[in-house]
């Protein structure tokens, strides 16, 4: 759990290691990844590291040793080396030894009560940031998505591009027809009234006319009319009343 | 060629001299080796999703011993019993 913490860290401490080691680490990185598979997708992160008992030795020690010493014998070569160190003195103890013994208890103290919390925490962290990651990729993706339903629904509405131009196409005949009748009325509207003065202009010609000639025989007639033919058209008028009257008087 | 390619790990102990000579010992050679072990070492025990305490408690025992025995011609005077 430690190491997830400088895991963690870890960038920030390739820029505080001094260059060329920091450099040689990151060259070696590139040399590993350009001699393997290629760059994207990386494998993922493997979950757990190599097994390693007591915090300290790893497990490969341990399975060397089990077909010719069993399950004991790490630890039997443990005890005997720690019995020589001390007894040669190879191993010295002194103030060093007493604290080295506090540090290391309280370490580990410290390690077996918190350390699932600080995993967890850890956890946390690490689930955080890829779960940003993820949303981002996620967004990216709906993105694309929707941009490609927004593609399929312009290339189907340029199928409709023909409607389109027809409707305009009818349109512009049918303006065209309705400017051609209107003008046809015009023309007819025009000829009529044309037409129409002519024939009143005869006709008032026709009635001035008559009238003109009326006049003149009535007047002619009353000129020819004489005093001499008053007097005997009257006599002879007279003599018709009474006759009439005569005859009138018989049929009563 | 082909004993070169093999980890240390898989070499066995007759063939360990023919190892020796196959390995590249100028500066670069060494600083690609000590490269390599880190990068194994960082991937086996570092770089993983649910590490423990394992990865860093063995680079510091490893400091402890080796700071130990750089001192121990000092240390040396510190013993309790001349002859052992």
């Amino acid at each position: 759990m430690l190491s997830r913490l400088v895991l963690r860290a870890a960038p920030a401490a390739l820029r505080s290691l001094p260059p060329p080691l920091a450099v040689g680490v990151l060259h070696a990185t590139r040399a590993l990844h350009t001699t393997q598979q290629p760059l994207a997708p990386l494998p993922p992160l493997p979950e757990k590291g190599g097994e390693v008992r007591h915090g300290l030795i790893p497990e490969e020690l341990f399975k060397f040793l089990y077909p010719k010493t069993g399950v004991t014998g790490p630890y039997m070569l443990g005890t005997g080396l720690v019995l020589y160190l001390l007894s040669k003195e190879i191993y010295v103890i002194n103030h060093e030894t007493v604290a080295a013994i506090c540090i290391l208890s309280v370490i580990i103290y410290g390690v077996k009560k918190y350390g699932a919390a600080v995993a967890a925490f850890a956890d946390k962290l690490n689930e955080e940031k890829v779960a940003v990651a993820l949303a981002v990729k996620n967004k990216a993706i709906q993105t694309l998505e929707t941009a490609i339903e927004e593609e399929k629904k312009e290339q189907w509405r340029v199928e409709g591009r023909g409607y389109l131009f027809d409707a305009k196409r009818n349109n512009v005949a049918m303006l065209l027809e309705s400017n051609y009748r209107e003008r046809l009325l015009l023309v007819y509207n025009e000829v009529k009234k044309r037409l129409d003065y002519q024939v009143a202009m005869q006709l008032l010609r026709r009635q001035k006319e008559q009238e003109h000639m009326i006049q003149w025989v009535e007047k002619n007639v009353v000129q020819s009319i004489t005093p001499q033919q008053q007097k005997e058209s009257i006599a002879k008028c007279i003599l018709d009343l009474k006759a009439l009257s005569k005859s009138a008087q018989a049929a009563v | 060629g082909l004993l070169s390619k093999q980890h240390l790990m898989d070499v066995r102990l007759r063939e360990l001299p023919a190892w020796l000579a196959t390995c590249d010992f100028s500066p670069q050679g060494l600083l690609g080796g000590v490269q390599r072990a880190w990068i194994s070492y960082y991937n086996k025990y570092i770089n993983v999703k649910r590490g423990g305490p394992a990865g860093i408690s063995m680079l510091l025992a490893s400091y402890c011993l080796l700071s130990y025995g750089w001192n121990y011609q000092h240390i040396k005077g510190q013993r309790w019993r001349k002859y052992h």
